[in-house]
């Protein structure tokens, strides 16, 4: 990604934006709301239309139509028909993707759902919910995830299985892109991407940039850069 | 385009419906309660068999411009709209999935609506009845395009739900069944020779006046189905894989 510029209305979210995210990694994208994860994320999906800068993923120009079997992309908000069944849902998902009808039962083994699969989504919690959103996403097995806030509203039981979840894919050689506003979770991935306010604060793995910045946490790091980006 | 994505599109289309059971009770059910009160109404008269034709090719434009321009406003505002265009689905493979499935489900409640008035009702019918479901379904095709089209326009089910008068009523109004279209004044002449609708009810009334009609049905309902397709090219402009 080179020089990514994008306005959001007359809003500028992202004044121009360097960055590479290595393949076969888990990284993290972690800043507070409103700064901009969700538009670089859109960017990278190439569903964001964009003022400026190049955005290569895999290889192609974001958005290229080659790439829509290639990288896997999951909303804030579980983009999912809540009139039908999980099984349903995923069944669709998968004649979209060109995937084989067994990956419906794969993804569902993987977010823990097997037990809903006659369930209409509606009747399902909020975790539940996006749990089908994400397993939408893994059918196929996509090269690169793109996951905005995937954890969100989850009890700790179930943010810890996915997170495994993300580590594994991520062994098999998928490359994830998981977004967050829960610094806590910096330590599960490979590589952070701090962003706040539409500017880059940190490109750098965990240990680098507890180390960088001396704090005991994620947390504490975070704020230690605004301290010292505030007081340059 | 791809048929199998085509394909798969309607097939998720008609669960939705499938899963509704009140909707597809009214899809059904509705125009045959309409049928039945206008021959109630008119009984006796020989209105009926003038106008009742023409509603049969009113009620399923009416009703799947309204079904379809909501179904689209959800997808649209519930972000699958997004995540179907992030995927190899392409505008033509959802465009065609849903006029497939509204089409499937227009079969459907034509061929009752139609049963209904003919054998229950006693419409009298002088050309052959089935073009009378051909041109019901091309109606219905047309309300689905116009309807995908238009759902563009609203950003809340208030306002696509509103777009039905907006859209619907005028066409209602000058396509001939209040007025005779060579009645009107000069102007709204005009304009409705440029409203689908006129051919639907046009064709529809050709249908039950004359008994050799296959050629003037065939040419309404060429302009409709030209209609149609104008209305599906127009709404895939209002599908954008990329937004601010």
């Amino acid at each position: 990604m080179d020089g990514l510029h994008v306005f959001r209305g007359s809003r500028e979210v992202l004044p121009g934006i360097s960055l590479t995210v290595p393949r076969g990694q888990v990284v993290g994208l972690l800043g507070p709301n409103g700064g901009g994860k969700t538009t670089l994320l859109r960017s990278i999906v190439g569903v964001q239309i964009v003022a400026g800068g190049t955005v290569t993923v895999l290889g192609e120009p974001a958005g290229s139509p080659g790439l829509r079997a290639r990288v896997g992309y999951v909303t804030q908000d579980a983009s999912v028909y809540s009139d039908l069944t999980v099984r349903a849902n995923l069944t669709y998902f998968a004649a979209l993707a060109g995937a084989p009808r067994t990956d419906v039962d794969r993804v569902m083994e993987a977010v823990d759902l097997a037990a809903d699969v006659n369930t209409r989504v509606d009747r399902l919690s909020g975790g539940q919910r996006s749990r089908v959103s994400l397993a939408a996403a893994l059918i196929g097995s996509p090269e690169l995830l793109i996951l905005d806030e995937p954890t969100v509203g989850l009890d700790p039981v179930l943010r810890r299985d996915l997170w495994g979840l993300f580590r594994r894919l991520a062994d098999e050689g998928t490359t994830m892109l998981v977004s967050s506003h829960v610094m806590d979770e910096a330590t599960r991935c490979d590589r952070l991407l701090l962003l706040r306010e539409g500017r880059l604060l940190a490109d750098e793995s965990p240990d680098g940039l507890l180390a960088r910045t001396g704090a005991p946490d994620a947390e504490q790091a975070f704020f230690a850069l605004i301290e010292t980006e505030a007081a340059a | 385009m791809s048929a199998r994505l085509t394909l798969a599109t309607a097939r998720r289309v008609l669960l939705q419906v499938r899963g509704d059971h009140r909707t597809l009770a009214m899809l059904i059910a509705v125009p045959c309660v309409l049928i039945g009160l206008l021959a109630w109404i008119f009984n006796g008269t020989p209105v009926f068999d003038k106008i009742g034709a023409p509603l049969l090719g009113v009620f399923p434009f009416v009703v799947m411009f309204l079904i379809t321009s909501v179904a689209t406003l959800r997808e649209r505002s519930s972000g699958t709209l997004e995540r179907l265009l992030s995927t190899p689905l392409g505008k033509g493979d959802f465009l065609g999935g849903y006029a497939l499935a509204f089409g499937l489900l227009a079969v459907v409640q034509a061929l009752v609506a139609t049963g209904f008035a003919i054998w229950v009702c006693g419409l009298a019918v002088a050309g052959p009845g089935s073009l009378l479901v051909v041109v019901a379904v091309v109606d219905a095709v047309l309300g689905t395009a116009t309807g995908l089209f238009v759902s563009a326009f609203a950003r809340t089910e208030f306002q696509a739900v509103q777009f039905m008068p907006a859209f619907v009523l005028p066409q209602f109004l000058l396509c001939g069944l209040l007025v005779p279209r060579n009645g009107l004044p000069h102007v709204l002449e005009l304009l409705s020779d440029v409203l689908p609708l006129s051919y639907a009810v046009d064709a529809m009334r050709t249908l039950t006046t004359q008994v050799d009609a296959a050629g003037d049905v065939g040419r309404d309902v060429a302009i409709v189905a030209a209609f149609a397709l104008g209305a599906i090219a127009l709404g895939s402009l209002t599908l954008r894989r990329r937004t601010p």
